[in-house]
């Protein structure tokens, strides 16, 4: 730990191999970084330094306890969590809050089967995770012994790659790699599952010496003159422009170039749900979300438009609905990262094939202003006959809705707050009524649709933005899959703000109970402990509401309050989400919302 | 229709899964498969063929690729290329009617490599229908073939490419064979 390895630390941050916040780690810890003799377990923890992690989410046990014995030296700070999922969910938490990668990190066997759902949940919605399993010792792998279970092979599927590791010589290039893997191209998660025996075996450790090859870019990557020409030309000649903008908006960092090309060319943004927040809700070019629970201008927008521009969006099914009817009289570009994504499920005229950001780097010199003035006046008019609800100023029917606490947590917090999700009916509630206008508010499995996703997710936003006001959104019956996690606010002392969205149901599936099943409420019915005394047992203090004059009261007193606080809403049983295209349906088919909605509709609130 | 991929693969455990994993995924039947070392060190060389539509081929290179331990894929698709199988059949054969299946060996290019008191063991190579042919032929006698095993095919391009230059163009379909053209594809083939 001399001089020598010090020098090295700096080379490499001269040399900018590593990114930013990883290399200042790297130099701050280059104690950490030296060239020098070390276990295993060591070697884990110097490596995660050095890729600048300093937070994990994890749960120890039998296979990977070597490894946290070595904890101690090292300047992170371990989470334990309750469940494994909870410690993927954090994980994907932190790295959608952060950007940067996050880390779990488990047993070998249930803990490590434990993390799939998380891990899963990462995969289709492209974050980069890497997770750390123990494994049995080498020489008994294979052979069913205890708590032993192939975790590479069940994560094969779900991750973006997976390592598994039986040498403590391999494991500071292998974690290297997996850190590369998991944030280069189309992020996702990647599964490093280390051998007992590699933990507790010593290797040189070489920081510098362990750093992978240089990421390779997809060979299929394709952005050239003609196609960047005759992108610019449709874009030109196009009467009723949309730019679809997802995700990759967030990934690429490229909502200024997003924002540049829908100002100068005049052309309307409509977001899919892991977009929101990647164009601002208040700009006058924003739509609002797209797809099955869009609003109908936006989706009506899409049926007529002649030009789709998607931007970092992968045409998923809750977006286009019945691919055969889908804006059947545009032209479409698609700018993806992911040369397996196009033509995948709608075949484009156009494919821009690199990051977002680089590409309409290319593009914009390519365009010039345009009038779209026409189209936006028909978009306009459009919303006119729909509208949206204001809320702000329905009278109170004395009734509470959850799109009335939406709305409010979204006017008290300014829309400043990161917004967690889970999956379901309050979820679709959020995305319409919370106006995002900033980059990674919105925190939301959208790809698996994984319930129980909220609470965790919202301990790792939390971590990776200790300065932001977080914001559990939740309903009753996703909220029981990982309320567990709530002993971790406690136990880590964070400030987190939960509100459950309780109706007594797992409402969207009986809304599509209603809808398609003849009200058969089959297994939906739901019945829920008291979630102000669930809290109160782990010593957070709530209440419950129940009319809408008491939100504002109890969205202040949750603020106020220095510690986590539960807020359990109890809101209309019957509620829908409108407006709803069924599954298989044209993406202008959609159930609207009745006459009798108590909502009334404006076209004032966008 | 038929695609058949030509990959570099990395020569180490658990590759060959995650390869064979994305077909399976996609619900894509592979029909054959061959792996074996390559010139480059460290990487193994598959030829894998399956039946997928025609827009498939794109996606499923553009996934191969995906895969950490995939260093170059090649989408034959209809370019100029040579392909063959290795067949063993071992058939059922006295003293008595061997010299038939001799001349049937014999018109098929074949080879004898064993030969015992019951039974004969044919070796084969050539394109998938003359092996067919082969096969056919001998099945007109009932209970003659005793035993089958095939390679699966394996496929190069024709030309003077060597892997790193297939990557290098890109290897759009179509594109790159176009210097092959001037080579007749039937003048270098082995007639059957």
């Amino acid at each position: 730990m001399g001089h020598k390895g010090n020098a090295k630390t700096k080379a490499h941050d001269a040399n900018g191999n590593a990114a930013g916040p990883a290399a200042n780690a790297a130099d701050a810890n280059a104690h950490l970084t030296t060239p020098t003799r070390l276990t295993g377990s060591e070697i884990l923890w110097a490596t995660l330094v050095g890729e600048g992690v300093t937070d994990v989410f994890g749960y120890p046990g039998g296979a990977i306890l070597p490894a946290y014995d070595a904890l101690r030296k090292f300047p992170i700070r371990h989470v334990l969590v309750r469940h494994e999922q909870g410690a993927a969910h954090m994980a994907d938490g932190y790295a959608r809050a952060s950007g940067k990668v996050g880390v779990a990190i488990a047993t070998s066997g249930p803990g490590a089967t434990n993390l799939v759902t998380g891990i899963a949940t990462a995969m289709l919605d492209s974050i980069p995770i890497v997770c750390i399993t123990g494994n049995v010792s080498s020489k008994v792998l294979g052979t069913d012994a205890f708590q032993e279970v192939d975790i590479t092979g069940i994560t094969l599927p779900v991750t973006k790659h997976n390592i598994l590791v039986n040498k403590a010589e391999d494991l500071a290039h292998a974690l290297r790699h997996a850190f590369q893997i998991a944030r280069s191209g189309r992020p996702g998660p990647v599964l490093v599952d280390i051998t007992k025996d590699a933990q507790q075996a010593t290797a040189e450790f070489d920081f510098e010496a362990a750093k992978p090859r240089p990421y390779r870019p997809h060979p299929m990557l394709h952005v050239d003159d003609s196609g960047l020409a005759q992108a610019a030309e449709l874009i030109r000649n196009s009467k009723r422009p949309v730019i679809l903008a997802g995700h990759g908006v967030m990934e690429s960092r490229a909502m200024e170039q997003v924002r540049t090309l829908a100002e100068r060319a005049e052309i309307p943004v409509g977001l899919t749900l892991l977009g929101l927040g990647g164009f601002p809700a208040s700009h006058p070019l924003s739509l609002g979300m797209m797809g099955m629970h869009g609003e109908a201008w936006v989706n009506h927008a899409i049926q007529e438009a002649d030009l789709l521009i998607a931007c970092g969006m992968r045409f998923d099914d809750r977006v286009t609905g019945t691919l055969s009817t889908y804006a059947t009289k545009a032209k479409k570009i698609h700018i993806e990262v992911d040369p397996a994504e196009i033509n995948k499920n709608v075949k484009v005229d156009v494919a821009l094939v690199g990051d977002l950001r680089e590409v309409l780097e290319q593009l914009l010199p390519r365009i010039s202003g345009r009038d779209g003035s026409a189209w936006l006046k028909t978009i306009e008019a459009s919303k006119g006959a729909v509208a949206v609800r204001d809320i702000n100023n329905l009278p109170d029917s004395g009734h509470l809705y959850a799109a009335h606490v939406m709305h409010d947590l979204w006017r008290m917090t300014g829309g400043n707050a990161v917004i967690v999700t889970d999956v379901g009916q309050h979820q679709m509630w959020e995305a319409q009524y919370f106006h995002h206008d900033q980059p990674r508010t919105l925190i939301t499995s959208g790809g698996l649709g994984t319930m129980g996703f909220a609470l965790p997710a919202a301990i790792g936003a939390k971590f990776a933005c200790p300065e932001k006001e977080v914001w559990v959104v939740a309903g009753d019956g996703g909220f029981q899959m990982t309320a567990a996690e709530l002993a971790t606010i406690v136990q880590e002392k964070i400030k987190i703000n939960i509100a459950v969205i309780n109706n007594g149901y797992l409402g969207m599936v009986r809304q599509w109970q209603e809808f398609f099943y003849e009200r058969n409420y089959e297994a939906t019915p739901l019945m829920s402990p008291d979630f102000v005394k669930l809290a109160d047992a782990h010593g957070i203090p709530g209440r419950a509401v129940r009319k809408r004059s008491e939100v504002e009261a109890a969205v202040m007193a949750a603020r106020s309050a220095t510690g986590a606080y539960l807020l359990n809403f109890m809101v209309e049983k019957e509620d829908s989400v409108y407006p709803m295209i069924p599954a298989g349906s044209a993406l202008h088919e959609m159930i609207r919302r009745p006459d009798h909605d108590p909502l009334e509709e404006s076209a004032e609130d966008k | 229709m038929l695609h058949t991929f030509v990959a570099y693969v990395e020569d180490r455990p658990g590759v060959l899964t995650r390869v064979a994993s994305l077909f399976r995924r996609l619900n894509i039947n592979i029909n054959s498969l061959t792996v074996g070392r390559s010139e480059r060190p460290g990487l193994s060389r598959l030829t894998l063929v399956c039946e997928a539509s025609a827009e498939a081929g794109d996606r499923i290179r553009a996934s191969l690729f995906k895969l950490e331990n995939v260093v170059d894929v090649d989408d034959i698709a209809q370019a100029p290329s040579v392909t063959r199988e290795l067949a063993l059949i071992k058939v059922a054969a006295t003293p008595r009617n061997r010299a038939q299946i001799f001349d049937l060996a014999e018109v098929f290019r074949a080879r004898i490599v064993d030969l015992t008191s019951e039974s004969l063991m044919i070796e084969m190579t050539g394109v998938e229908s003359k092996i067919e042919g082969l096969i056919e032929v001998l099945r007109e006698d009932d209970g003659r073939i005793l035993e089958i095993c095939r390679s699966g095919k394996m496929t190069m391009r024709r030309g003077h490419h060597v892997s790193s230059v297939v990557r290098a163009m890109g290897v759009v379909e179509g594109e790159s064979a176009e210097e092959d053209e001037s080579v007749p594809e039937s003048a270098a083939d082995e007639a059957v």
